[in-house]
Parts: structure tokens; C-alpha cells; sequence
């Protein structure tokens, strides 16, 4: 039997929320009965714009049904925005931990919840950019997902990733492919480590450039395609970033913010201290 | 918790009381070293000899032709070690998608060492495909394992045919009999097979103490290598305690073997309808004419293994599933997948098994419990319309 927390078994013995919602306003479904587990998650907006009813139906384990169950408890009550920001390891935390190769079940509840979000925001069903790589084909994960689980949780070997994803977990054909994507990861939390002010005397002006290229591509555009934004590189001279916003930050009252918090903060933290970062327009 | 329903018997039995209190001398007063020169370890001795009579009539074979080991794991690893190393490199490994991983495992091992190893497709009832072991034979020197009885299906393989295939080439055929020993009647003269496996905690002896039956003129390399016990065949200090408990399990199996298949199958029987009728989309998995009297593995579609055993076990019902979240990989049983068991049902196959001590009550219990809990996770489960 599993070591599992009176939590899970809390949960599993009492699921909370089961069920539909006639008319929800945004309702997200991931998995599949070929993978073992499948998750349906639906809510239904408050006239003070929160999270008012949640509702889900699970395939799967006993973690499954508890990892459900707990994310519809925490997100009752929030904006969507709220919602959107809960991350796979508050559900794991909120049952007071799961067996690391259970991991898998606290991130399916967090992309249902996404691809609620999703639905709600913009009608479509499916989650999945079309563009999207597909790494393991065995349990239909790309490399997105894979980038983005290895480095929410920390992780550092493809055993950790196939806990958290199951990527890697049937055939095993694509875990070379997953090695280097977490080696990436991981060469680029050393690189984060560095102490400020290391890294321009190492970096020169070819290795700063590709440095800024990258961290954008693979930390900030990433983030801000979650909440269907986008950025673009325009420009780098000396420690100058051009950058152009797409998507909904173009005209988002909160690019500012953005800009100066998330993106300008990342590239002082991985490249250089002295980096700033300007709009195009404003340039 | 309610009342003990334990229907988890491939697993593991519990330990007959007889076989109980026969070891526990060899537990107080008589703990000598059989291997002994004097009388205090010579009278163990004669125990150790008593009890491996009793194991070889259980299958009728010579005792000189039965070693002990620690387990049915050891027995098999002994058994294909034992072979493919006196055939070789260029002689072929055959077994079946099906065997337990204590036979896939070696026999994939000598696979990465050079060997070629072919793995026996099985039909939608679990039966392995004779055709293709009849091809797979042609081509020199072989070492057939094939198991007499599936531990998760109870599907029966013919293995009296097999056998005689298999010698009809000069082959060399071993069985992994864990599951089938002490359920139904084997017997070695009639059914030429090589080396077979037993258990003893398969059949109400304690766990740790297997043996391998070893047919008289079969070359096997010693694998472990020590003192000259179980004539230089395996070293190692015997387990003598548990040694006596197979013993005495094995003479109580044979005893009983046909009046308790005549009473079990029933059972399993009633089990299997009363499910069949009160649980909508739910299939039965394994042959169903050649299948052993204790089994049932049954799928309800649409919802998982694990979540039917926690609620099972919190109502004291103790079975298995062959579900991947059960286990902790990523891919439900390898045996349900390679019957071509469709998707809706794979991941929530139960298997329950039965023993000796399983009681019409136990049956009841079962068939009052598992509709509800069947019942109550369809209700959560996405994929069920209705
Ligand atoms: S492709 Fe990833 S495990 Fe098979």
C-alpha cells in the first residue's frame, strides 16, 4: 500500500465537489483512459466575478481522486486569476504531501484547472498549442510541459520527471531526449547561481546575447503565453533590451509591471546586473 | 474494521496451523545443522529428507530430484541460469510476454548477454500461441520456460503439450509452477518437463523457502556455489524450519488437492456470476475452461484498479489489481495488456483468489461490498455517460 496522508485518504473516502455544473463558465479536461488517469474540472463565476461552484470527475487513483478534490476546495472563492496561479505543489501540500511517483496526480489537477481557464477565457477546449513539440508519445507530453514541470519543482533527473509527468514512464524511447532537457534546466539554475557581478566579466558581447535570447525564450515567453501574452526580442545594445509585447500584454495595463518585474528582474538575476529593459515604442 | 475478507492468495497464504506447530520444533530443541557429523544434526537431518519426500510426491517425482531454495524467484533464476549457462550463447531462449518478472527477468539478462530470447504471444483469453512456439522451436539448441498457470489470469497453459513439443526437439523445458502446485494435480512422469518451480508460501507454507524440481540426466550449472548441501547442487545452510513447514504444507496440499478444487471452484464461481450479474461493464479476464479453481480477475470498465482495492480495504476486503498506480509503474499489468485487454477495462482489473480457508460468508461479503464501491466511482469517473 502507499504511504499516503490522512489528507489523500480524507479526500478519496470523502471526495468533495463530484459532479457537473449545468452551464459552467469554463471547464478543462485532461488525460485519457489509455494513460490510467483523466480529470474533467468545471466552475461557475460569482457575480462578484470569484470562483463560486467547482465541480470535477476523476479516473484514477486514490491520489487522483484526492488531488481533485483538495484543488477544487482551494480554488472556491478565488478570481480566475487567483485560481490560475495555484501551482501543482500547493495541491501536493495541501494533502500534506504525496508519494513521489504520485506526483503525476497533483500536476493533472493543475492543468485541468488551466485548461479551464482557458476555456473560460477564450471558448476554446483544447489546451495544447498545435506547434507544440511532442516529446514522449507514450503519455502525449511535450517539451513545454516537460520544461516547465522540471523546473516549477526543482527537479533533477528523469525518474524525478517521470513522477511528476509521467513523460518517460512507458516505453522509455524518449528519456534520452528528457536527460537533456533537464540537463538544460539544470545548466541554467548553476547559471542562475552565479553571483551577480560574475557573470559580465565571463560573458562576452556574443555570449550575453544568446544568454538574453534564451532566458527569454525559454523563462519569460513561457510564463507569459500561460496567460495568453506574448514578448518578442527586438533589440539588445550593450546592457540596452528592446522588447516588443504581443498577445494579451500589449495592451495590458499591467505591462509595466511586466516588464520591469518579471522580464528586467530575470535578465539582472541570470545575465547582468546593469541590464535594463525598454519598450519598443518608448525606445 | 469489519471482519478479515482475505482473497489475495496468489500473493500470498496464510500459514496452516499444522504447518505451524510441525515447524516449531525446528524453531525450540531441534535446531542442530543437518550438515552435522554428530546425531544431534543428523536427526534434523532426517527431517529435511522427510520433508523433501513429501514435496517430490506432491508431484510425483523422485526426492533425489528436488532442491531446496528460498523461493519460487530463486527457483526460476536457478532454473534459466542454470541452462542457458551449460547451452550457451548461440542456444535460444522462449518464453512468454505472460511469465512472472522472476522469469522475463533472467531470461531478458542473458537476452542483453548475447542470447536470443523470443517472447510467446498469448491470445484474448491469455492462452499462449502454440503455433508460434512450434515455429520459434525449429532452429537448434533451446531452453523453453513457460509457466503451467498464469498468477494474475489462472489461465492454464497446456503444458502436458508443450513438454512434449518441446522434447520432440531436444529442447529443454522448465515451468514456473509457483501458481499451480497444490490447485491442481501435476505430475512429473507424465508430463516430461525438465525443471519445475514450486512456492512454499503459494501454498500455506511461510515465505522464504521455495524448491526446484530438477528430472534426473538434466545438466544444471550450480549457481550457488558454497558448501555441499542439496548434493552440491546449492549451497547454503538449510532452512530447516521452513524446509519441514513445505514439507508438511505440500503433504496437506496433496491430501486435500481434488476435494478442494471440487469446493473452491464453486466459490470462485458464484463470485464471479453474483459480480457479473450486479456490476454492469464488468469482464471477465483468463480462459475460462482452463483456469485455476481459485482465480478471478475481473475488469469494471471505466474506473481504476487502486481506488476499488483502498475502498475494498477499508472494508476489510483484502484482493489485487493489476492496475499501474497499484504498483507504482506507469503501465498496467503486462499480462492483461498483452491479451489485448481494450483500455476502457485495463486499468481497473481486480484479481480475487481464493484458498482453502475462503468461506461462502467470505464469497457473500465480497458480492454485498464490491457493487457499491463499483457504483460509487463510476460516479466519479468522466468516462461513464449514464
Ligand atoms: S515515448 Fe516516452 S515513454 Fe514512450
Amino acid at each position: 500500500m502507499w504511504d499516503y496522508t490522512d489528507q489523500v485518504m480524507d479526500h478519496f473516502r470523502n471526495p468533495r465537489n463530484v459532479g457537473k455544473i449545468e452551464h459552467p463558465d469554463g471547464v478543462g479536461t485532461v488525460g485519457a483512459l489509455a494513460c490510467g488517469d483523466a480529470l474533467t474540472l468545471m466552475f461557475k463565476l460569482g457575480p462578484d466575478g470569484r470562483i463560486a461552484e467547482v465541480k470535477f470527475q476523476t479516473f484514477g487513483c486514490a491520489s487522483a481522486i484526492a488531488s481533485s478534490s483538495v484543488l477544487t476546495e482551494m480554488v472556491i472563492g478565488k478570481t480566475v486569476e487567483e485560481a490560475g496561479r495555484i501551482t501543482n505543489k500547493q495541491i501536493a501540500d495541501a494533502l500534506g504531501g504525496l508519494p513521489d511517483q504520485k506526483m503525476h496526480c497533483s500536476v493533472m489537477g493543475r492543468e485541468a484547472l488551466e485548461a479551464a481557464i482557458h476555456n473560460y477565457r477564450t471558448g476554446e477546449t483544447g489546451m495544447r498549442n498545435l506547434d507544440e513539440r511532442i516529446v514522449c508519445t507514450c503519455f502525449g507530453v511535450s517539451e513545454n510541459e516537460i520544461l516547465r514541470i522540471t523546473r516549477e519543482n526543482g527537479l533533477s533527473s528523469v525518474d524525478e520527471v517521470v513522477n511528476f509527468c509521467k513523460a518517460g514512464g512507458g516505453c522509455g524511447m524518449c528519456r534520452n531526449e528528457i536527460q537533456k532537457l533537464v540537463d538544460g534546466v539544470i545548466a541554467e539554475r548553476t547559471q542562475a547561481k552565479t553571483a551577480p557581478g560574475d557573470a559580465p566579466r565571463k560573458l562576452t558581447n556574443l555570449q550575453k546575447i544568446k544568454l538574453i535570447e534564451e532566458i527569454i525564450t525559454r523563462e519569460i515567453r513561457p510564463a507569459l503565453q500561460r496567460d495568453h501574452g506574448d514578448v518578442e526580442l527586438v533589440d539588445i545594445s550593450g546592457d540596452r533590451v528592446t522588447i516588443a509585447f504581443r498577445g494579451m500584454c500589449a495592451g495590458c495595463h499591467a505591462s509595466e509591471t511586466t516588464r520591469h518585474s518579471l522580464i528586467e528582474a530575470k535578465l539582472r538575476e541570470c545575465v547582468a546586473p546593469e541590464i535594463t529593459v525598454v519598450e519598443e515604442s518608448r525606445s | 474494521m469489519s471482519r478479515l475478507v482475505y482473497l489475495d492468495n496468489n500473493a500470498t497464504t496464510c500459514v496452516a496451523p499444522e504447518v505451524r506447530d510441525a515447524m516449531l520444533p525446528f524453531l525450540t530443541d531441534l535446531w542442530g545443522n543437518p550438515s552435522s557429523m554428530h546425531a544431534f544434526g543428523g536427526r534434523v537431518m532426517r527431517h529435511v529428507e522427510e520433508a523433501r519426500e513429501k514435496v517430490a510426491a506432491l508431484i510425483h517425482a523422485d526426492p533425489s530430484e528436488i532442491i531446496f531454495t528460498s523461493c519460487g524467484t530463486e527457483s526460476n533464476n536457478a532454473a534459466i541460469y542454470g541452462v542457458a549457462e551449460i547451452l550457451g550463447p548461440q542456444a535460444r531462449l522462449i518464453t512468454s510476454r505472460v511469465e512472472h518478472p522472476a522469469v522475463l527477468g533472467p531470461c531478458r539478462h542473458f537476452r542483453e548477454h548475447g542470447h536470443t530470447l523470443i517472447e510467446l504471444p498469448v491470445d484474448g483469453v491469455g492462452q499462449v500461441d502454440l503455433a508460434a512456439l512450434r515455429e520459434a522451436l525449429f532452429g537448434g539448441q533451446c531452453l523453453v520456460s513457460l509457466m503451467w498457470a498464469n498468477n494474475e489470469t489462472g489461465t492454464i497453459f497446456p503444458i502436458d503439450e508443450i513438454a512434449a513439443l518441446v522434447k520432440s526437439v531436444g529442447g529443454v523445458i522448465h515451468t514456473d509452477a509457483v501458481q499451480a502446485v497444490g490447485k491442481v494435480p501435476l505430475d512429473v512422469r507424465r508430463t516430461p518437463v525438465d525443471l519445475l518451480s514450486l512456492s512454499g508460501h503459494k501454498l500455506h507454507a511461510p515465505k522464504g523457502i521455495g524448491a526446484l524440481y530438477v528430472r534426473r540426466g538434466t545438466r544444471l550449472k550450480t549457481y550457488m556455489i558454497g558448501g555441499h548441501q542439496e548434493h552440491g547442487r546449492r549451497g547454503g545452510t538449510e532452512n530447516v524450519p521452513a524446509i519441514v513447514g513445505l514439507g508438511q504444507a505440500a503433504e496437506l496440499a496433496a491430501a486435500s488437492l481434488a476435494g478442494e478444487a471440487a469446493r473452491v471452484a464453486p466459490l470462485r464461481d458464484r463470485l464471479e456470476s453474483g459480480l457479473l450479474a450486479t456490476c454492469p461493464d464488468a469482464r471477465v479476464n483468463g480462459d475460462p475452461r482452463h483456469r485455476l479453481p481459485n482465480t478471478l480477475n475481473i475488469s469494471f470498465e471505466f474506473i481504476e484498479g487502486e481506488a476499488i482495492l483502498y475502498h475494498l480495504s477499508d472494508l476489510g476486503i483484502c484482493a489485487s489489481s493489476g492496475s499501474a498506480c497499484s504498483s507504482g509503474s506507469l503501465e498496467p499489468s503486462h499480462v492483461i495488456r498483452a491479451m489485448g485487454v481494450p483500455f476502457t477495462a485495463v486499468h481497473g482489473s481486480i484479481r480475487f483468489s481464493l484458498s482453502r480457508y475462503t468461506t461462502a460468508a467470505d464469497i457473500d461479503t465480497v458480492l454485498e461490498h464490491v457493487p457499491r464501491v463499483v457504483a460509487k466511482l463510476r460516479a466519479l469517473s468522466p468516462f461513464v455517460t449514464t
